[in-house]
Parts: C-alpha cells; structure tokens; sequence
C-alpha cells in the first residue's frame, strides 16, 4: 500500500499564507460585505450605477423641484399648461397635499364640526400609546376607556345627533378618519368573531363545525370586493322594506366579516399548535369548556399567533382602500375624488396625491408590522438560544 | 387506589339535571342553531323575492341571452355590444385568467429574485431588496394600481408623440405597442415541432434520470433541452421559408397603426399585482431558504458537490417543501386581488359584472356567479399546487 502513493497526497509543504491585511475599519467592511467577489463586485457596481440613475432624479423631482405652496394649479403646471413654472419643468405638487390636507383627514366634514373627529382622533392617540407600551400600568381600565369609553363617545360624537350636535350623515364623512373607523371597528370585531369561527371550526358538534368551515372556506375564497358587492348590493334585498342600512355601516360589515374569515384561520393556526396535554389538563381540572379556552388554550394560543393577527391587521387595514370602489371615500378616495378638482388639476397632480396617500399607508402598516415584532419579543417565554 | 371503592357505573344514577350531560347539551345548541338558520334563511328568502316582486326584476339566469349593449375595452375572444350577457361575462372571466396568470408568473420571478436577493452576502443587495419588501408589503394594491394607472401611463406622451423603445415597441398613454406575430402558410409546422421537441424533452428527461440513477453520470439536459425547444422550431421556420413576419406599429398623424397594443388599464393592473404580491413571495422564498439547516450545505460541499450544484440539487428541493404552501396563497390572494380591475376599468369578471348588476338589477344571479367562478379557481388552484406539493414532498419510508 505504501508504494502506491496516490497523486492526490501532498509532497511539498504549502507556502504560508500573508497574514491578512486588515479586520476591521472601513476598508474591510467594503471588501467583504460589497467586493469579496468578482460577482459581489459586478453587483454591486450594477446596484450603484441603478441608484445613481434613481435616486438623484427622485430626489430632486420629490424636494427640489417640489411646488411646496401656492393656492391653485398655476404653481404646478408649466407656463405651456397654463402655469407659472417653466417649460420642461417636473416635481411633486405639495403644494396640492397642503391646501387639501383637512379634506384628506376629515373628507366633507363640515368645517365647524371637524373639531368632533379631531377630539376623538386625539383620545385614541391618548389612549392607545398607553396600551402599546407594555410598562404602564392599569391595562384594565386602559382596555375599557380605549374598547368601551372611546367607541360610545365616537358614536356620540362622530355622527352626532345627540346633545345639541347637529348631525352629520355618513356620505360627509372621509378621508383618513373613514380609514380609521373601518380599520379599528373591523379590528375591534374580527379579533372575537374569529376567534369564536376558529373555536367553531374547531367543535365537536358537527353542525357547528360545518357552518363554521362553510362560511370561513366560502369568504377566503372570494374578493373583498365581491364581499363589499354584496354588503352594498344584496342586504338591501335581504331586509324587508323600509329597513335600511347606512351605506357605511354596511360596508364596515362587509369588511368585518371578510377580515374574521381570515382572523379565524390565523388563530386555527394557534389552536393546532397547543399539545393535546394542555386540553387534557384543563379538562381533568374539571373547568368548563369556556374557562378551557380562556384561561389555558387562548392565551397560549394567540400568544404564538401574534405574527399572524398583525398581518391580517396589516391587511385589514390596507383593505379599507377598497371600499372608495363602492363610493365611500376613505383616504384613497378623497385624494382621487380631489384629482377632478379643476382648481389643482394639472399633471402631476394625480401621482402627489398617490404618493402622500401611499406614504400615510405605509407608516401605518411599518409601525403595525415593527410593533408586532417587539412585542414578539416582550411576550417571549421559550427558552431560546 | 382504595380498594373500597365502589366500581358501580356512574351511568346507573342520574344525577342532576339531563341537562349536565355534554352530549344531550351538545344536541341541544345543534339543534337550537339549525332553528335559527333555517328561521333566517327563511326569513331572508321571503324579503328577497317580496322585494325582488316590488322591484319587477326575474330571478333566474335567463338574462344571459338578453344583449348585453356594452362594449369591452380588451377582449380574447371575439365580443361585440350585440352580444349576450353571458358572452360579456365569459370575456370578463378569460380577462381575469390573462391578468391573474401573467401577474403570478412575474410575481413569482420578481419574488424569487427578490427573496434571495434579501439573503445576500453583498449588502447592497441584501438592504434593496429588504426596501423593496418592505415598500410595496405595506401599501395597499389598490394605491400601486392608481399609482401606474394615473400617476404613470396617464401622463405618457400622447400617441402622436409616442415614445419609441428598441424592437418596434411604442410606449404613450394609450398603452403600449408592440409588432403583432402574423402566422402565414407554413406556420404550422413550426408550430408542430416545436410541439415534438417538447415531447422529446419530456423523454429525455426520463432518459436522463434513469441514466444517472443506473451509472451516476450525468446527462446535460438543461442545454440539450433548450437547443431542442428553440432549434428544432427554429429550423422549421428556416425551412418553411420563414412564415412568420411582424406587422409593425407605424407612428402616423394621430395615432398609431399596425402592431398590437395593450391597453394601460391591463398594464396598470399587471404592474401593480406584480409588484405587491412578488413582496409577499420574497419574504417566503427567504423563510424557505433560511429554514433548509445549514448543516444540508455544509454537507453537499463536504461531499464535494459545488457551490451551484448544491442550491440546485439540495438546497431549493427542500427549501421548495416550505416555500410551496404559503405561495399557493399569494397566488389565490393574487387572482383575488385582480379583482380591482373594477376601479380602472379593466374588463375582469368583476368589473363586467358589475356593468351588467346595473344594468339588469339581477344582484344575487351575478354575486352568485362572482363567487362560483373565483371558489373553482381557488379550488383549482389548491388542487394543482397540492399535486406539486405531493410531489415535491418528503419520501418518507
């Protein structure tokens, strides 16, 4: 065996290799995290040549070039269009956003009323942060004022009626505060509608098993929009004569109950992943089926489930765009409805109304997602590594 | 365990109420919901057809013969205003294939792109990709669609004006143009052996797999494939003396003509869809693949496999058992999503029937319709990605 050395074992020593020239510092972290390779490199000349050709364009179209203020069309149109800004001449027209920013937040609210939104705006704010931040105290009366407290005083408020507030009818109502509403009612009753569906789904009685698969299979199947359809189109019909909804009202249904479909779902999800033993335990404890569910099963569940519940938030939320389809005007609406305002048409207006629209969006769902991520981690007991 | 202690049944002696027993107590709310729902269907049925009476409106699917009267902005299959309503709904369903496969096939491209973009060493690479999800993951679809339809196409040069892109292609606000393929005599053998080398590959492939399985060699069937798909085709349109040729978009006084064009509400929809839900799959591609355990890797390399052949042949099998499940989900929730045609005016099955609900009254026949229609999609859809998923499954022994 010996005599039969294989080319593949090393006769020579191998030459030592230089020392490595640097750890640490700038010009370390740009080699290796943007040229340790040819194709790091080919990338990443590639990535910057793409941002030089974006970025600076972008800027100087969003800040630059921008129409900050001014009272009509003229300041965002060119001189050919009938403006005052030169030929040739593209950058956001702020200067729209700022004189239609009321509008976008209370829709045709009217003027001397507005203060009613604002005030209830201004209590959710005020309860809300408490209840994100999980080192205040008194969660309790801090859940009643925000679940209980808040929606009595909007219903007073908001549409009014009561009290020596004139009434104001939901067709007025819009903009961001429509938005809102939908999102925190929808939040607020697709949370308990799903969780019964899933705890439904979830029976031994199988009637109630199969009205729950029935009505959860059927809606996550179908478009919101269809939903909406037939919350605008069909209770009508369902309801005898003379009975009839508020276009509002009808569509926060439609929307509740497409968002608990999903919500159920999510915690089904939940429910699966608790061990035989914790229902076990609960039953041999000789707690009832609710105190089951409440105080062993749920907890943990929606616990592991957080993720999920925040996405279906996040989509809730982002799914409220949809009901200017029907004619309401949420956010989206209000800004697309002002886009024929003669007074500010011209041609950027339309994609600066988008891009604040897009942008007021986006900072809603970040912070729901970036939130659910830390609380995540509040709420973390395994034993990780 | 006390010996003294009686083994007598407890079923001997009632004790309480019947109605303690959970299975009595189960029957009971069965039977106290069946009553409710039955009581509310009834109820419900009863309102509609008084109201329907009042309203003078058929119930019944008859008014699918009736003409429909309107006409369609993009259509696959020949459609005029003269005909019926149910022809109008079929446009409007092959309308919403077009859009809902075109967009999952970018989607997923975008997406997978994306994904592993995200898991990148480089770090420009990896935080773009990280903005690009987190941009379009928290704006509704709904915005992007706004954003191209009027935002973008709308304020395109008009079409005098187009502008001209390489290949022919046309770009102004009333879409985009393109050089329309015209099949002439002959075409059709380019047509049949391109279908030929499709079933040849398909052997091949077998051929193939046997091979490396008996000897361990392996076959270079990715290139013999793709030499067979586009040569063999290729040659026949050589032969039979080139029978396809391109009618060109000629940019005239007013407008342009020749070519085919796609219409911007079909493009604006595309984009939107796109873009939004290949966010969704980046983030599941990039979970599938953080969750293949490093040691896989670790171990196609120590065998001696290299660094490509292990993403491909270990890596994105395993990744792909992940990946498959939440991405038939974004494929439903994309053919959903495509439902928002209906606020920019493409003809999707929503949108038409929506024309139609206003024009005829029939509510409940075209929400019945709607929702037939998209729960066999989504039926469809499960099935085939479960047959994947069956197929790409864990063998277990």
């Amino acid at each position: 065996m010996n005599s039969h050395q294989g080319n593949f074992v090393r006769a020579s020593m191998i030459e030592a290799a230089p020392a490595p020239i640097q750890t640490g510092g700038l010009a370390y972290w740009l080699r290796k995290n943007l040229f340790a390779t040819p194709k790091d490199t080919a990338l990443t000349i590639i990535s910057l040549l793409v941002l030089a050709w974006l970025v600076p364009p972008a800027v100087q179209w969003l800040f630059i070039d921008a129409a900050w203020t001014g009272g009509g069309r003229g300041v965002c149109a060119t001189v050919a269009q009938g403006g005052s800004q030169p030929d040739g001449w593209s950058g956001a027209c702020w200067a729209f956003v700022n004189a239609k920013f009321d509008q976008f937040l209370f829709g045709r609210y009217p003027i001397e009323e507005r203060w009613r939104p604002a005030l209830v705006g201004i209590l959710f704010i005020l309860f809300l942060t408490p209840m994100l931040i999980p080192k205040v105290p008194y969660k309790n009366i801090n859940a009643i004022l925000l679940l209980v407290v808040l929606p009595i005083l909007a219903l007073i408020l908001l549409p009014g009626g009561w009290f020596g507030l004139p009434f104001v009818e939901t067709p007025l109502w819009g903009g961001l505060m429509v938005t809102l509403v939908l999102s925190f009612v929808g939040i607020a009753v697709s949370l308990p509608l799903g969780i019964l569906l899933a705890l439904g789904r979830r029976s031994t009685m199988p009637v109630i098993k199969m009205l729950c698969t029935f009505f959860i299979e059927v809606v996550r199947g179908i478009p919101l929009i269809t939903v909406l359809f037939m919350a605008s189109v069909m209770l009508p019909l369902f309801l005898p004569q003379g009975v009839t909804f508020d276009k509002f009202l009808r569509a926060l249904i439609g929307v509740s109950f497409f968002a608990s479909a999903y919500m159920a779902e999510v915690v089904r999800g939940g429910l699966q992943a608790i061990g035989k033993g914790q229902y076990e335990g609960a039953d041999s404890l000789g707690l009832s089926y609710w105190q089951k569910m409440n105080l062993i099963v749920l907890p943990q569940a929606l616990k592991l489930v957080i993720p999920g519940i925040v996405n279906t938030f996040i989509g809730l939320f982002k799914d409220t765009s949809l009901v200017s389809i029907i004619g309401m005007f949420d956010l989206l609406g209000i800004v697309r409805l002002n886009f024929s305002d003669a007074n500010w048409a011209s041609a950027v207006t339309p994609i600066s109304g988008l891009i604040f629209a897009g942008f007021i969006f986006w900072l809603f769902c970040f912070g729901m997602s970036r939130y659910s991520g830390f609380m995540e981690r509040v709420l973390d007991t395994s034993h990780k590594r | 365990m006390a010996i003294g202690v009686t083994t007598t049944p407890e079923k001997s002696k009632p004790s309480g109420s019947i109605m303690n027993d959970p299975q009595v107590r189960g029957i009971f709310y069965q039977v106290i919901t069946v009553v409710i729902l039955v009581a509310l269907v009834y109820w419900i049925a009863d309102n509609t057809i008084q109201n329907l009476k009042r309203a003078n409106i058929a119930s019944g699917y008859g008014f699918l013969n009736g003409r429909a009267g309107f006409d369609v902005g993009q259509s696959l299959i020949a459609y005029t205003s003269d005909s019926t309503y149910g022809r109008a709904l079929v446009v409007g369903f092959f309308n919403t294939l077009l859009v809902a496969v075109t967009g999952i096939i970018t989607a997923t491209i975008i997406g997978f792109v994306v994904g592993i973009g995200r898991l990148s060493h480089n770090w420009l690479i990896a935080k773009l990709s990280l903005a690009y999800v987190e941009v379009f993951r928290n704006i509704p679809p709904l915005l992007v669609i706004f954003f191209w339809y009027s935002g973008v196409l709308a304020v395109l040069p008009q079409p005098r004006e187009s502008a001209a892109l390489p290949l022919n292609i046309f770009l102004n606000n009333r879409g985009i143009a393109f050089p329309k393929p015209v099949f002439g005599d002959g075409s059709q053998y380019v047509f049949y052996t391109f279908v030929i080398a499709v079933i040849a590959s398909f052997f091949l492939a077998r051929y193939a797999r046997i091979k490396q399985e008996a000897t361990g060699q392996r076959f270079p069937l990715l290139w013999t494939v793709l030499g067979l798909v586009i040569g063999l085709p290729l040659l026949a349109f050589l032969a039979t003396g080139s029978p396809i040729t391109f009618d060109v978009p000629v940019a005239g006084k007013f407008n342009l003509t020749g070519g085919s064009v796609i219409g911007p509400e079909f493009l604006s929809l595309f984009l939107a869809l796109s873009f939004y839900t290949a966010a969704f799959i980046a983030e599941i591609v990039r979970a599938g693949i953080r969750g293949v355990s490093k040691g896989q890797s670790e171990a196609a390399h120590a065998l001696g496999v290299r660094p490509g052949l292990t993403t491909r042949l270990v890596v994105v099998p395993q990744a792909m058992r992940i990946i498959i499940p939440p991405l038939t989900s974004q494929y439903l929730n994309l053919t959903k999503n495509s439902s928002l045609a209906i606020a920019i005016g493409y003809a999707d099955l929503v949108a038409v029937g929506g024309t139609i609900l206003n024009q005829t009254g029939q509510a409940i026949e075209v929400v019945s319709i709607w929702i037939i229609v998209y729960l066999s999609l989504s039926l469809t859809t499960s099935l085939l990605m479960n047959w994947f998923n069956a197929r790409m499954a864990l063998v277990e022994r």
